[in-house]
């Protein structure tokens, strides 16, 4: 990684241009050629230091509903649990915490009907109770990754 | 019928951006007119798919268009969700507060459930190492000071899932 590419990663984490010929665009900005970039750019995403390119889609302003989720799962049923969880395609992600709610998952679906049946439908196959932590309010985050 | 027609034209317009969204929720191709090539694969006009983008963008059904690095390779290999009790009446203020900080990547006012739970504003922390997090979170503590009557850092031990947000294609 080259200080080049630190500059397409510290740019591109913000805004990509909706243009015809937007690499072309950031090609001035970046002072590098419209090629350049786009071997770069197609370089990173091979080598997983990017993991996506493209538009980022809030869920739930598309109509569709999102929460994280968190559960106390009993330490010796925890792999049992988290494969009758994960078997839930509404579930994006989920992350073993240090905390007594050990399990943290976010949910994502599309209708707020069908996020309340999926956890109705956990809390029946799991037997353990679900908390439903939708986001209330989102606060703007100046900064992302600094490469 | 006018109310008809007009019922149709709405439902054409939400199946085009339902459209947009399937044929690049898995992201752009990286070349030189990205659009045009999406454009193409969904049969209409490079124009008309860049605007319905930029409407997208302004009503933030899309929040930006970019790249996500992967934050593991940039060396940030630690990250711990910080959970925050504070009081209804500022957790604007503070909410403001904690995402301008670096390193605070997402920043969320959600629901309590007392007596198990009664943190209600989340910070997630990304740092290089576990020490580093937990200097950043006590930093934040001591900038906020009696804002926050109490607060807990939540590590993540191991991933279990991590799929993306997809739609399913309804065909």
């Amino acid at each position: 990684m080259d200080q080049l590419d630190r500059n397409i990663i510290n740019t591109l984490q913000y805004d990509f241009p909706v243009c015809e010929r937007p690499f072309a665009q950031l090609a001035e900005t970046l002072n590098s050629t419209e090629n350049e970039l786009i071997s770069r750019v197609q370089a990173m995403l091979d080598n997983g230091l990017l993991t996506r390119f493209g538009p980022m889609y809030n869920a739930v302003n598309m109509g569709g509903a999102l929460s994280l989720c968190a559960m106390e799962v009993p330490e010796n049923r925890f792999d049992e649990i988290t494969e009758q969880v994960n078997a839930f395609p509404e579930v994006a992600h989920n992350y073993q915490r240090d905390h007594k709610m050990n399990m943290w998952f976010v949910l994502a679906t599309e209708s707020e009907q069908d996020l309340q049946n999926t956890l109705d439908a956990i809390e029946d196959i799991t037997g353990i109770h679900v908390y439903n932590m939708p986001k209330e309010k989102e606060f703007f985050v100046g900064l992302h990754f600094k490469a | 019928m006018k109310q008809a027609m007009q019922q149709d034209n709405n439902f054409q317009e939400d199946d085009l951006d339902r459209r947009i969204v399937l044929a690049t929720q898995s992201g752009l191709p990286v070349v030189a007119e990205p659009y045009r090539v999406i454009a193409e694969q969904l049969g209409i006009s490079n124009e008309l798919l860049m605007q319905r983008l930029e409407t997208m963008k302004k009503d933030n059904r899309i929040r930006r268009i970019g790249v996500v690095p992967n934050h593991y390779k940039l060396g940030y290999t630690a990250n711990g969700m910080s959970v925050w009790d504070v009081d209804d009446n500022i957790i604007n203020e503070v909410g403001e507060q904690l995402g301008q900080l670096e390193m605070v990547t997402h920043c969320y006012q959600r629901p309590r459930f007392p007596p198990e739970w009664s943190y209600n504003l989340f910070a997630m922390v990304h740092g290089r190492d576990r020490e580093e997090v937990l200097n950043k979170v006590a930093q934040i503590a001591e900038l906020l000071g009696s804002k926050a009557r109490k607060h807990d850092i939540l590590f993540s031990t191991r991933i279990l899932k991590k799929t993306g947000l997809r739609l399913k294609d309804r065909g």
